[in-house]
């Protein structure tokens, strides 16, 4: 095998400069609970690995007035556990608990989640569902801000640049009108990949909502967000009908994978439909129409 | 092949070692340090028998590069007690016949201690959760829960 070069970059600026001169050649690894499995895999195989675990400044939640931040390195145990989080709004944190195990929490990033672009990334359905933006640094350039629905191109590929890193999250905090709800059906309770991991935000005025987000993964190449079916939703008074109308609309939408050794397409279609019906009779629970 | 030199606090003990980048810590444990309590088992961090605690947080060491861990506290199974005294959860884990195989154990023994350091008291839904990570192929999770259980009521907090 070849020998690969380590730095612990004592800044962000250093790492940023790092990636700009290695552009191509380097990989970021934060938690590395993908990417090591990646190496071993002979998957990737980078000249230089960037360790962006010892940037603590990256690894903070932060509430600003209606805006909360969550640095790239904060672990999925820390999203899991936080009460800053749960007061924008529980999805989160839901989502979170239920990613894979306790000793991978302890160690994935909610920033690697996302970068590595999984089609079933756990974080990236409530993030989306709460109009999440990735924030982004690159060594000399400006920073960008980009919103999550326009962050995946497909399984394991991004918008970002070679020498581009994910520094946060940031995401508004949700009307007090807002209600959201989670689900992730997986083979087990845990330590599982999931068969459909679905997220929902309502806003509800009265009898009609008002605004509606939907979004989904692993049901197409990337986590996706269902716009039609928001459309559908919204301005409408959510009855059983409509609901039904939305499950068949959303089953005909999704692309999932025909072949899969967790579940068959045609399951995952069905159950998609099932959890996303219920995850919006959860959200309307306790919602005074 | 280039190497870099680490320094780990293994079980209370400075040591000083010398790694490669992709060298992952459970490698270095075992093949390095002598520390072979450290089970390799699936290698990518579905079993959770590679697991020690981290600055006092469980892991898998099979997903941590040992490159990560320098400067940091490392606590595997061996750490916990010694044979003439044993930690609680060692000596509860015996008395209640929680080992069968054994291979799951010092990582299993791992997370219990992460819970109970964290939730002194837990119940039974929490000790599930907490070794959710590890897997017992003898299917032995009742006898260890009881375990962990055990420990929990019988230590004073």
């Amino acid at each position: 095998m070849a020998d690969i070069e380590y730095l612990a970059p004592r800044d962000l600026e250093e790492a940023l400069k790092a990636m700009e001169e290695w552009k191509g050649r380097a990989k970021v690894i934060a938690g590395g609970t993908n990417l090591i499995p990646y190496m071993r895999a002979g998957w990737v195989s980078p000249e230089l690995l960037i360790d962006f675990s010892g940037l603590k400044d990256l690894d903070l939640i932060k509430r600003e007035d209606e805006t909360l931040s969550i640095g790239a390195l904060t672990t999925i145990a820390e999203v899991a556990s936080s009460e800053t989080l749960r007061s924008f709004s529980p999805i989160l944190p839901n989502a979170a608990g239920h990613l894979g195990n306790p000793l991978c929490r302890n160690r994935a990033t909610i920033g690697g989640n996302l970068a590595n672009a999984s089609p079933g990334a756990d974080m990236a359905p409530p993030l989306l569902v709460l109009e999440a933006s990735v924030h982004t640094e690159r060594g000399g350039e400006s920073s960008r801000e980009i919103p999550l629905d326009q962050f995946f191109l497909g399984p394991n590929k991004t918008v970002l640049e070679q020498d581009e890193v994910i520094t946060q999250i940031s995401f508004p905090k949700p009307k007090d009108s807002a209600t959201g709800s989670q689900t992730k059906f997986g083979l087990r309770n845990a330590d599982a990949l999931s068969i459909v991991n679905v997220a929902v935000m309502i806003e509800m005025e009265g009898k009609l909502c008002r605004k509606a987000r939907v979004a989904l993964c692993p049901l197409a190449p990337t986590p996706i967000r269902m716009y039609r079916v928001e459309e559908t939703l919204e301005g409408n008074e959510i009855t059983a009908e409509l609901l039904d109308e939305c499950g068949d609309m959303l089953k005909q939408e999704v692309t999932p994978r025909l072949v899969s050794i967790r579940a068959s397409a045609e399951y995952r279609k069905v159950l998609s439909s099932v959890l996303f019906k219920r995850a919006v009779r959860e959200a309307l629970k306790g919602v005074e129409t | 092949m280039k190497t870099y030199e680490i320094q780990i606090r293994l079980n209370g003990e400075l040591r000083t070692v010398a790694v490669t980048a992709r060298e992952t810590l459970l490698e270095a444990l075992r093949n390095k340090m002598g520390a072979t309590e450290v089970k390799n088992g699936c290698g990518k961090g579905d079993c959770g028998s590679c697991a020690v605690l981290l600055d006092g947080k469980a892991v898998n060491s099979c997903l941590t590069l040992a490159l990560q861990a320098n400067g940091k506290e490392v606590l595997t199974v061996k750490g916990m007690g010694t044979e003439e005294n044993p930690h609680p959860l060692q000596k509860a884990f015996v008395e209640h016949g929680a080992v069968q195989c054994g291979f799951c154990t010092s990582g299993m023994i791992m997370s219990a201690k992460a819970l109970l350091d964290q939730t002194p008291k837990p119940n039974r839904e929490e000790i599930r959760e907490a070794i959710s990570g590890n897997l017992c192929r003898c299917t032995g999770y009742k006898k260890i829960i009881d375990a962990i259980r055990d420990v929990s009521l019988r230590t004073e907090s």
